[in-house]
């Protein structure tokens, strides 16, 4: 411990003995809880061990659900199939932030003059945040292609990335809204008042601070469309899930949903931490008194 | 100190309550387990004696299959009616063993979940489940009851529609369902240069192919003449994959691998295609999948 350093024309402070007690005290009571805490970590540990593996039907499933085998044969193609997921999460990503961003302000836009713009995005919203993700999906992935439109894909993957964004950028559009609504009047009275245009009073004063206040929510619907983006294997393209359901049919062994369970797992913890770490940047920043 | 006691007390209490709720509830299988094995002593003195098996319900034969029940295998989507092939051979099958028409139950049962390991819900599944060594290790599986053959379908003005041989189909997309064997056929015999295309429902790969999402999809002989003749008429079926003669593929009844039934069940099967009753309900609801050219 470095408590006393006595730093040089600096006057010589020796705790006394009550306050060296007190922290022989607290350390010991720190030692002792982290010790209990690591008991009964362990035997919490080694009684779920025993029970599970000591269950009459412990062989099978771990056989049916662990299979080393198994896991062998599914990993390449669920990692194959997670290519599609990421490709999907990168593109539908972007395009649901950006147009949930429009949305959001068409939605906030004030003036009688652009009552069909707000009434028009307050209808989406509404029709595609009510509407079940896997219908939206159907609807657009084998509804679009039986038009017959002249130039218009009949590639699933195409057509399921459009139904996400068009069912996530109507989640996104509100989180946005609410980040806009959330920025005191006086900002925007402010910045008016010192002669910015309502265009440039939306983009320089409110976005800003609008944006930066709902980063947390929308990490977690882009974590959320992470898992999503599997859905479009319902038009036949193969995602990392479906990779592992057409092995498990086939041979009638679990296995590989463990394992594209894992590996979506091991995504998204990153995904998360980021979120958190974001978040205390955040904090510190407006703790500080930094940019507003 | 009161403070260090309370949270040692704390953990001691929650481990032991954590440890009585996992005891609680871990030993229930076995006592079941231990209900069914001195059931199943009791019947097994009259060896499949008619009526008298130790199934799920006493006294009831629980048949699962999928929902939607596909024809022909099924009719109209109700498997209790007795009509299409899969439906007649389970009321077969319960008739042989010793069940009348009102003690066969149905149950919907998921074809992902027919396979899960723990108690099963039902005594057989009939699902167009083909049978296999790698899925024996997860189930039971009676004697087949019906060869079944793989064709290709396509629409009449696809690329697909002319292929002569496995090779011409090589170039072209194709969409299989899920956990088929149709699936397995096109990986390994076509092997195409694009990925297939693979669907949770053949309904799905119906409107695919109708879309033109896919060229052609792969399904059981009796499906596609069900598809090609009341469903897709713009189909044609393009042609059935050979057989091979030292591993017919076969559809059979799924039981819990641990089933006491498996053999019951089999001699039902053996027996009705002994006296040609499963050739008869093949006749009957499977007949018009006869001539379709075998690709080279």
């Amino acid at each position: 411990m470095t408590l006393h350093k006595t730093l040089p024309g600096e006057d010589t402070y020796t705790p006394s003995e009550r306050r060296i007690a007190r922290e022989r005290h607290r350390r010991a009571r720190t030692r002792r809880a982290t010790a209990i805490a690591a008991a009964s970590t362990l035997v919490t540990g080694a009684v779920l061990f025993l029970l599970i593996t000591g269950s009459p039907g412990w062989d099978r499933t771990r056989e049916t659900f662990f299979s080393p085998d198994y896991a062998r044969i599914a990993l390449p193609q669920v990692l194959e199939g997670l290519w599609l997921n990421l490709r999907l999460l990168a593109v539908c990503g972007s395009a649901v932030l950006a147009f949930g961003l429009l949305l959001a302000v068409a939605r906030t836009l004030r003036g009688p003059v652009f009552f069909p713009v707000r009434a028009l995005a307050t209808a989406y919203t509404d029709f595609f945040r009510g509407l079940p993700l896997i219908i939206c999906l159907l609807m657009v992935v084998f509804g679009v292609p039986a038009l017959r439109l002249e130039g218009v894909t009949t590639d699933p993957v195409l057509l399921g990335g459009a139904a996400l964004v068009l069912t996530y950028s109507a989640y996104v559009a509100e989180v946005f809204r609410a980040g806009i609504e959330s920025v005191h009047p006086s900002q925007r009275a402010a910045a008016r008042s010192l002669g910015l245009s309502s265009g440039k009073t939306l983009r320089f004063v409110v976005l800003p601070q609008a944006v930066r206040r709902v980063v947390p929510p929308l990490l977690n619907d882009l974590v959320s469309l992470q898992k999503d983006t599997g859905l479009v294997s319902i038009a036949g393209a193969v995602d990392a899930v479906y990779a592992a359901q057409i092995i498990a049919s086939k041979d009638f062994n679990y296995t590989p949903y463990v394992v594209a369970g894992l590996v979506f797992v091991a995504l998204t913890i990153p995904m998360t931490r980021f979120t958190d770490w974001v978040t205390a940047r955040m904090d510190r920043r407006r703790a500080q008194g930094g940019i507003v | 100190m009161h403070l260090a006691n309370r949270s040692l007390v704390t953990a001691v209490c929650s481990a032991t309550v954590l440890c009585a709720a996992l005891a609680g509830c871990a030993p229930q299988p076995e006592e079941k387990r231990k209900d069914e094995a001195s059931g199943r002593s009791g019947a097994s003195a009259g060896a499949c004696a008619p009526g008298g098996l130790a199934t799920q319900v006493p006294g009831k034969l629980t048949v699962g299959t999928d929902k939607p029940a596909y024809a022909p295998w099924f009719s109209d989507d109700e498997p209790s009616n007795g009509k299409g092939f899969e439906s007649a051979v389970a009321y077969a099958v319960a008739k042989q063993l010793g069940y009348g028409r009102d003690a066969v139950v149905w149950q919907h049962v998921p074809f992902n979940s027919a396979f899960a390991p723990g108690a099963k819900k039902f005594d057989f599944d009939i699902n167009q489940v083909s049978i296999s060594e790698s899925r024996r290790k997860a189930v039971a599986f009676s004697s087949g009851y019906y060869d079944v053959r793989q064709a290709v379908v396509a629409l009449k003005s696809s690329k697909a529609a002319g292929a002569k041989s496995v090779a011409d189909l090589r170039k072209v997309r194709l969409g299989a369902q899920v956990g088929t064997t149709s699936l397995e056929f096109i990986n390994d015999l076509v092997k195409p240069e694009t990925e297939p295309a693979v669907y949770q429902r053949n309904d799905f790969a119906k409107s695919a192919l109708k879309n033109g999402q896919v060229d052609a999809i792969v399904v059981d002989l009796p499906t596609a003449f069900y598809i090609t003749g009341a469903e897709v008429p713009e189909a044609k079926v393009v042609g059935q994959f050979p057989d091979s003669p030292d591993n017919p593929e076969q559809f059979g009844l799924v039981l819990d691998k641990e089933s006491t039934l498996t053999p019951c069940v089999s001699g039902a099967v053996d027996a009705l295609r002994k006296d040609g009753t499963l050739a008869a309900l093949e006749k009957e609801w499977l007949s018009d999948a006869v001539d379709a050219p075998v690709l080279k």
